[in-house]
């Protein structure tokens, strides 16, 4: 009877309340004529009760003013990321997407439509990528990529954007490109290239060509995913000039667009300049030229419709593993996602109540916690996410050296068991102060960083708050590898609140740049970070929970490796 | 079908048998052999009705079945069942007896059709012992000679068809005979066909020049100026009566059947009794059928066919059919009675059980029935015949009022190499509005998919107002042709339906993820507006039967669909746009779809091999076909099909007429195929064209929509 006394009472459904309650009163006759016996009886293990004490309880008052302060505050910022999404996704101006299906051509984003199976959704990455970064509209750096089912196999797709810019790479335009194989590589997501691109964005060549990260890197990653056994599917759609004629020269298997994809080193004008010799693309580099004579592309297609069937027939004859359906039964939170607006509000001076966060994130809004009482402001447990098994790991304050600790082991816990890890983030950073540092808080922070360095099974980062100083590397920043990273509406990122920093420079006595806190302000908007792919996106909180869940599938549903996690040296 | 109807029809047949028996309160009659082993030579629905009767009197059956027949209902219908090979071995007389005496069956109901109106093989029936049930092998015969038919009808006083056969081709004597007769008169060239050398003459002073043009045609036509003359019936109907005689020489007219609604001179829709005819005519046709089976000495059930002039409310003897007919069960509705089991009991030997006053007393209570024939052919082509494959069957529910006789289940495959009938739906109703309504409601929820069949075509018949009003002739279908055949074109529910089963359909062919395990993850992701993650998906449909002839594009129609989650969509048809939930049930193909103002639950079938998408709605069945994309032609490099000729059925080419190189005139013949035992002629669809390629040569079987000519690429004249 222990584990029914600390039960969450009122969280608990009235018909299984009044159930429990009933046979605590059936039990008395049924006691009294048990005397006679000299020990107790072993308990029915009621597999209720263990729900029972999971299931996480709702403090959340709908109708208090402060939820509905903070429902109206989020969904202006809702409004803003919705508009901004939606102008994004139109592309190019009216003018290049006319003058684009004109030529018979699909909208990138009709071509990503027309390739993924129906029903099945598509994860896109980074959206908002190059949103206000040039000077000028580049409405998603140029670049569609995400994560879509294609012949019930889970695959990376790369779609350039031809309206925007004619598709030339700027350096987010590489930099998105790059995370989507860097992600392909880490789930082993065959990849399908889209190509409709004029290459290299000259102007700004310094910043795209040269250095690890840029152009070259493409193709790089193309030939050790190859080697690892991650296919790689070009289809040409458009131009593939220069660089650019690596991406379906590097592929497993390259279709191409006869009269519209072309493939060359050097373009008409450059080869009229270099040798004089004068001839047309389609001669040049053409569909027909490279599916019959070169042997540059292996099938030739009529239009961008064949185009896609013949790459859904090739990731058909993959012969790789396909979606697989998750472990468990998915069952919705028992509490409504579209609270999370209201719960979390957009004032992060505010603590976020963490546990109604995962309440409405995780399956059956059942959490079997972990430490419960120790170490308090970082929150530990095991739920289920569509499914999956996962490792919840959420700030509720700031990081002591208890909580480091049981970061830690619980970090160890998931991977010996190889469960994946979510990381819930809304950290200011580790405490500060004599006490924390007679503590060693130094050393056992730098425990949970070690062991989020070297967690070797997926790892998934939800910034729901703040993502400030080294809290960012303990709870899994962006440096530390996570299979994905969203970032919510409201969150702010940085090394502090622009009001600290503003008043760190003050006391080392530089003169401060008048500007420098609203700079501060906007360089931490989730927005900023989202442009500069410091993540995967800026999502709705409501969606977490199914953004999690296809990361999830990414990442265990199809091919997997297992890796042994090996843990540095943990100062002690 | 088991029905509390027949279980009644059988118990009331039981007593009347009693009733017999007590009134005559004699010993058992010697001449009465009571059969208890009957081998059914027949196949499909009626061979399955036989049984069923025969089964309920304790019965025990043989049947027989075909190569192609092997798998086919009737055959399972009993335990013994007997393979007779090829497939036109049901006619094998032989074959048929000797397996009857090898199984020690006493007695072969031959149906309709094959055998059933066999004199000789009635004979050799009772040559062998065997009872044949059916009239004895005299009256088939008589019956079979029209001319020797019409000389017995004359003599008991039956009309006939008022005419002039004689050999005396004198135009004097021609003029005179047609005056005899009485105008309108008909001129028909005696070696005659397909209506050449055929003339129909309103009054006398036009004959002679009739007569001469009818002649000279005929002359050209067939090298024979022979012509007869015979009254021309305007608005004919064909009434008949259905009769019963036993041993005795007892006969009864179990009232009459209309069979006017025809198509290629075969009944579609049969109800009893005929509307809009007076009392005394019907009385009078039952008083002269009775006597024209009388006059052969008739036994067991018999028809006897009539033409029945509208204008002047005479009618004349046809033909007598000397078994069984069809649409027996419409006369079974309205009496009440079984008729096999009659059968049965007139071939053991025993009595008519009821009066002619007792049946007319059942007739008068039992209100009106009509049968519709379901077939699988095509109205919109001609009717040709279709076969293939029941992708799907679902049946109206069977009532006491509404019957379904069928040989067929959902699986089974409609064979080319027999009629095409699949099933007839008899329904009763208190009168004949109520019948007819009734039966509208049954087609209406009688769900065929597969072949093409009529089901939609009669439910037009029957909501056709003539038809309702009772104003029927056999001319009804050529004469309502733009009411019944008017183009329907679907509606976007319909579309849009067919748009999102396509697109659940492909997600559930691929079920790599049990639904229970699947996660409710909404489509569009992120920011939930419609542009936000997926496009809509454009979906392109057509009919799937409109004819597409050389230089004709069909009429497409575009939908576009939208998931917005598992069962979330907006649909975009037209100028209509709709926000809509849908679900798909892939083991009963149901779609259920909730539009903003209605919902449909609909069955849906995709076939597979020919890509046609079967819908059954709320608004009426269609059957659409996705539009090919322009790129596959090119793909598969065949966009010169312009200038092909196709074959409209599956089929065998008889004959080629032309060879490469020729040039043809426009309907010039190319070749002849046979498709379901009829000849087609295949002709050239323009003027000029020159054949590049013959594909298929004679004795070849091909299938529907391949290629049979190529034409040489008209050059585009500038």
């Amino acid at each position: 009877m222990a584990a029914l006394r600390s039960a969450p009472w009122a969280t608990l459904p009235r018909s299984l309340r009044s159930g429990l309650r009933q046979q605590r009163t059936s039990l008395n006759p049924i006691h009294i004529s048990s005397r006679q016996q000299s020990r107790c009886i072993a308990s029915f293990t009621d597999p209720r009760h263990a729900k029972a004490i999971s299931v996480l309880p709702t403090l959340v008052d709908k109708s208090s003013q402060e939820y509905k302060d903070n429902t109206a505050n989020f969904e202006s910022i809702m409004q803003k990321y919705a508009d901004l999404h939606s102008k994004i996704a139109q592309g190019g101006s009216e003018k290049a997407r006319q003058k684009h299906t004109a030529r018979g051509k699909m909208l990138a984003r009709d071509r990503v439509t027309a390739l993924i199976d129906p029903g099945a959704p598509f994860l896109e990455l980074s959206p908002l990528a190059g949103h206000e970064v040039y000077g000028e509209d580049v409405p998603a750096a140029g670049i569609i990529t995400g994560i879509g089912t294609v012949e019930g196999v889970t695959c990376m797709i790369v779609a350039n954007d031809a309206t925007v810019k004619g598709g030339t790479y700027y350096p987010h335009t590489v930099k998105k490109h790059l995370r989507a194989q860097e992600i392909a590589q880490q789930n082993r997501l065959p990849c399908i290239y889209m190509v409709d691109s004029g290459g290299a964005n000259l102007p700004n060549q310094a910043d795209v060509f040269p250095d690890r990260d840029h152009f070259g890197r493409i193709f790089y990653n193309q030939a050790r995913m190859s080697s690892l056994g991650i296919p790689q599917i070009s289809v040409v759609m458009g131009p593939c000039t220069a660089g650019g004629a690596y991406v379906p020269a590097m592929s497993d298997e390259s279709i191409i667009v006869q009269n519209q994809g072309t493939i060359f080193l050097a373009g008409p004008p450059l080869v009229k300049a270099a040798t004089g010799e004068v001839i047309s693309a389609e001669d040049l580099g053409g569909g027909q030229l490279h599916s019959s004579v070169s042997g540059v592309t292996d099938y030739l297609a009529v239009n961008d419709e064949h185009a896609i069937v013949l790459a859904r027939r090739s990731i058909a004859n993959l012969n790789f593993p396909k979606e697989q359906p998750a472990p468990n039964e998915v069952v919705e939170p028992l509490h409504d996602s579209n609270e999370l607006a209201g719960v979390v509000g957009t004032n992060l001076k505010k603590q976020i109540p963490m546990h109604e966060v995962i309440a409405r994130i995780v399956d059956g809004s059942e959490f079997s916690e972990f430490k419960k009482d120790y170490g308090t402001t970082l929150i530990t447990g095991f739920a289920r996410i569509h499914g999956y098994p996962v490792g919840i790991i959420a700030n509720n304050g700031i990081l002591f050296s208890e909580s480091s600790l049981k970061g830690s082991h619980f970090i160890e816990l998931c991977c010996q068991r190889n469960i994946p890890l979510i990381f819930l983030q809304n950290i200011t950073g580790f405490m500060v102060g004599s006490d924390a540092e007679k503590g060693g808080i130094a050393k056992n922070g730098a425990k949970l960083v070690t062991a989020v360095a070297c967690a070797d099974v997926p790892k998934f980062t939800v910034v729901v708050g703040s993502s400030a100083g080294a809290g960012n590397y303990g709870m899994c920043g962006r440096a530390y590898s996570p299979r994905f990273l969203w970032m919510w509406p409201n969150a702010k990122i940085g090394v502090m609140g622009p009001d600290q920093l503003t008043a760190v420079m003050e006391t080392v006595g530089k003169s401060v740049d008048p500007e420098l806190r609203n700079r501060i302000e906007r360089e931490s908007d989730a927005a900023f970070s989202s442009a500069r792919l410091w993540d995967d996106g800026v999502i709705p909180p409501a969606q977490t929970r199914h953004m999690l869940g296809m990361g999830l599938k990414a990442a265990l549903g199809g091919s997997t490796e297992r890796q042994a996690t090996k843990f540095g040296v943990f100062r002690m | 079908m088991l029905t509390r109807q027949s279980v009644r029809q059988s118990r009331s047949a039981v007593l009347a048998i009693i009733r017999a028996r007590q009134s005559s309160t004699q010993p058992p009659d010697p001449n009465i052999k009571p059969l208890e082993s009957i081998l059914i030579a027949n196949r499909g629905e009626i061979a399955i009705r036989v049984n069923k009767t025969a089964a309920r009197h304790g019965i025990t059956t043989t049947t027989l079945y075909t190569d192609p027949d092997a798998a086919s209902q009737h055959a399972y219908s009993s335990s013994r069942s007997y393979n007779l090979g090829q497939t036109s071995e049901y006619l094998n007389q032989a074959k048929i007896l000797a397996l009857a005496k090898d199984h020690g069956c006493q007695a072969i109901h031959p149906g309709y059709g094959f055998l059933s109106e066999n004199a000789d093989f009635a004979r050799k029936c009772a040559e062998a012992g065997i009872t044949f049930i059916g009239p004895p092998p005299s009256a088939i015969d008589d019956m079979g000679d029209k001319a020797r038919s019409k000389e017995i009808m004359n003599a008991a006083g039956v009309p006939c068809v008022p005419g002039y056969h004689g050999s005396d081709q004198a135009p004097q004597r021609l003029a005179k005979e047609a005056e005899a007769i009485g105008f309108p008169v008909l001129i028909k060239a005696v070696r005659g066909g397909g209506g050449k050398g055929m003339r129909i003459v309103q009054s006398a002073d036009a004959f002679s020049d009739m007569l001469d043009s009818a002649r000279r045609e005929a002359m050209n036509s067939f090298g024979n100026d022979e012509v007869l003359v015979e009254k021309y019936i305007t608005t004919p109907r064909h009434i008949e009566v259905q009769v019963f005689a036993d041993k005795y020489g007892n006969s009864l007219a179990l009232g009459e059947r209309d069979c006017s609604i025809q198509r290629r001179h075969q009944k579609i829709l049969e109800e009893s009794p005929a509307p809009e005819l007076d009392d005394n005519i019907r009385k009078d046709l039952w008083q002269k059928a009775r006597a024209a089976a009388e006059a052969v000495k008739y036994e067991g059930a018999g028809t006897v066919e009539f033409i029945f002039d509208n204008d002047t409310g005479k009618f004349y003897f046809m033909e007598m059919n000397t078994r069984l007919q069809v649409e027996h069960p419409v006369t079974e509705m309205v009496t009440g009675l079984d008729l096999v089991q009659w059968q049965i009991m007139v071939a053991e030997g025993r009595r008519l059980p009821l009066t002619q006053d007792e049946v007319e007393e059942r007739i008068s209570k039992r209100g009106h029935a009509i049968e519709a024939r379901i077939y699988a052919e095509n109205p919109d082509r001609g009717f040709i015949p279709d076969s293939g494959k029941l992708l799907h069957v679902r049946l109206p529910v069977a009532t006491d009022d509404i019957r379904i006789d069928t040989g067929f289940v959902q699986g089974d495959t409609v064979s080319s190499h027999y009629d095409p009938m699949i099933a007839k739906l008899i329904v009763r109703g208190e009168d004949r509005r109520d019948a007819v309504r009734k039966l509208a409601v049954a087609l209406e929820s009688y769900e065929v998919a597969g072949p093409v069949t009529n089901i939609d075509f009669l439910k037009r018949c029957c909501e056709s107002n003539d038809f309702a009003e009772g104003r029927v002739e056999t001319g009804y279908i050529p004469k309502h042709h733009d009411e019944l055949f008017a183009k329907r074109t679907p509606t976007p529910e319909v579309l849009i339906q067919a748009a999102l089963s396509s697109f659940l359909q492909a997600k559930s062919q691929k079920p790599t993820v049990p639904q229970q395990t699947q996660a409710n993850t909404p489509t569009s992701l992120s920011w939930s507006s419609p542009q936000s993650n997926l496009q809509s998906r454009n979906f392109t449909f057509q009919s799937a039967d409109e004819e597409t002839t050389p230089g004709t594009t069909p009429q497409t129609h575009s939908i576009q669909i939208s998931q917005l989650s598992p069962t979330q969509f907006t649909a975009q048809a037209g100028n209509n746009s709709y926000t809509l939930t849908s679900t798909l049930d892939p083991t009963t193909n149901t779609l259920t779809t909730y539009f903003p103002h209605t919902r449909h639950t609909s069955r849906i079938i995709h076939a597979s091999d020919s890509s046609i998408i079967h819908l059954f709605t709320p608004q009426g069945s269609y059957r659409l076909t996705p539009t090919q994309p322009g790129w596959l032609a090119k793909a598969l490099g065949t966009t010169e099909k312009a200038n092909s000729l196709l074959s409209p059925m599956p089929c065998k080419i008889l004959r080629v007429d032309v060879k490469p190189g020729d040039v043809v005139k426009k309907d010039q013949t190319l070749l002849v195929i046979e498709s379901m035992k009829m000849e087609t002629v295949i002709r050239s669809p323009g003027e000029g064209l020159v054949v590049k390629r013959v594909v298929h040569g004679q004795g070849e079987v091909v299938g529907t929509g391949v290629e049979l000519v190529e034409f040489e690429e008209i050059e585009a004249k500038e």
